[in-house]
């Protein structure tokens, strides 16, 4: 094994991130047919920040309230006897998830595999409409057939590089770092 | 994820930060059960083995629903049917389940330690569903997360553990978790069922019922195990019914807001009196309904164990 140690470089600011979060709810809110049916599950533990401030500015554009669950995916992972068990954080979905459009919030799309599992655990509350994605961060590297609908930004990695999205109460305080692996 | 062991054999080798790990994740568990679809594919394509070696209904059926819950296949394995009673030993059984490729054995055995001596000869996860007077893990887990549900904490609870301790591996399990926890725990019974001895395990022993449970937020009564005995402990079980018995003019002593718990099965009007078995203090069904989801946390916990020298900081972090 090559020592590893990583160069940081941030590659959004708290600006970055509240610009990108409002473009990817004035693309939900174009995209979708009506309101009334679209509710935001975002996935534990990075996709519950950017799913409740996804939700505050559909609010606002459409001046009605918007459903935000909370969804978590360790009891789906499909890789549960090659690593510890994952800590399991509460699923919340205080809704009826049948005929709704299901827009899943995530922070960073990476290999595709949360996603699989998040749409299998979606699926055992109930029969969505349809499912969307959308993401903070698409970068890159996909191991299954998943593409994101909404994405705040593309950023090129290499596959071992660390994407540390870092989502603060405040947006001020919050950053995405990438954190390239140096091969020394 | 601060579990990395790879079986559960009890409760006084853990850290307080397993055991709240173990009630963190049951928590998270039992919202599956109350679901329509009450099943996760957390263990798919695993096999566990219920290997009951003394009887047991209720833990076999909550281990064997648990295991299904978790999308596991399992056999169940009693003592009537197995070549035990041919003479095989122990280890042989073990290693012929482990040969069919079982990944987890569930193990009860009249024998303190048979579940430590299978978990260090066997690759399979083991799991002690109780050994002897020794531990009943699962039951003290569900123990302490119940009283922890209803009561918040376990610091500084005060819990009064009544009746058949020295036979009990249900009362050692509990002794174990709550004072790692930080409960004040008071034993309470006849004296040859509660002799001073476990004084040593930081718990007050005493025969006075009423100040065993004046003070009490929780009153957590233990079955008279009628079969474990091998000699009479005390007279009759009227007597010990009239003298540590829960009926309504002893509970209305106690604190307004103590809990009653119960491991099952009960001897209604030895321990308990149906009244406040069923009463509104009384949380033994609850007691069935989480042990379901802890045992589902402590198979999805151990499941993990083991990996951990395979696992890269990259897996660990995604």
């Amino acid at each position: 094994m090559p020592t590893r140690s990583h160069k940081n470089r941030v590659v959004m600011d708290s600006r970055a991130i509240d610009l990108a979060v409002r473009r990817v709810a004035r693309a939900i809110a174009s995209r979708a047919e009506g309101h009334a049916r679209v509710v935001l599950v975002g996935i534990q533990t990075g996709g519950v920040w950017l799913a409740r401030h996804l939700a505050q500015h559909l609010e606002r554009l459409w001046s009605a309230p918007v459903p935000v669950g909370q969804l978590d995916i360790s009891m789906h992972r499909d890789d549960l006897d090659q690593r510890l068990a994952p800590q399991v954080h509460p699923t919340a979905i205080g809704f009826d998830v049948t005929g709704k459009t299901v827009i899943l919030v995530d922070d960073v799309l990476f290999s595709g595999r949360t996603i699989r599992a998040a749409m299998d655990a979606l699926t055992d509350l109930g029969r969505p409409r349809r499912i969307q994605l959308a993401v903070l961060i698409d970068r890159g590297h996909r191991e299954l057939p998943i593409e994101a609908d909404f994405v705040g930004k593309r950023i090129a990695t290499g596959p071992t590089d660390r994407v540390d999205v870092r989502l603060a109460d405040t947006l001020a305080a919050s950053q995405v770092v990438l954190e390239k692996a140096v091969r020394r | 994820m601060l579990w990395t062991r790879k079986d559960l054999l009890d409760l006084q080798s853990l850290s307080v930060e397993e055991i709240t790990a173990v009630l963190d994740t049951a928590r998270a568990f039992r919202a599956v059960g109350e679901r329509t679809i009450k099943k996760v594919p957390a263990l798919r394509g695993k096999t566990v083995i219920n290997l009951f070696i003394e009887p047991s209904t209720r833990t076999r059926i909550s281990f064997e629903l648990a295991a299904q819950r978790l999308s596991a296949d399992v056999i169940n394995f009693t003592a009537e049917a197995s070549s035990l009673k041919k003479g095989e030993t122990l280890k042989d059984t073990a290693r012929n389940l482990e040969a069919l490729n079982a990944d987890f054995i569930i193990i009860r055995h009249s024998a303190a330690g048979a579940p430590h001596f299978l978990a260090r000869v066997l690759n399979a996860h083991v799991v002690n569903a109780g050994d002897g007077a020794h531990e009943h893990p699962t039951q003290g887990l569900l123990d302490i997360f119940t009283m922890r549900e209803k009561k918040g904490s376990l610091q500084g609870l005060r819990v009064t553990i009544l009746g058949d301790i020295l036979y009990s591996r249900v009362a050692r399990s509990n002794i174990w978790a709550l004072r790692k926890m930080g409960a004040h725990i008071t034993l309470c019974g006849p004296p040859t069922l509660v002799p001073r001895i476990f004084e040593q395990m930081e718990c007050r022993v005493t025969s006075d019922l009423e100040e065993a449970i004046a003070d009490a937020d929780v009153i957590n009564l233990l079955r008279i195990q009628h079969e474990r005995q091998r000699k009479t402990m005390f007279p009759s079980l009227a007597e010990y019914s009239s003298l540590f018995g829960i009926n309504r003019a002893r509970l209305a002593a106690t604190k307004p807001d103590v809990l009653i718990m119960h491991p099952g099965p009960i001897n209604r009007g030895v321990e308990v009196d149906s009244e406040v078995a069923d009463g509104e203090r009384s949380v033994i069904l609850e007691q069935v309904t989480n042990g379901l989801a802890i045992r589902m946390a402590a198979l999805y916990l151990v499941n993990g164990g083991q990996a951990a020298s395979t696992e890269t900081p990259e897996q660990a972090a995604a």
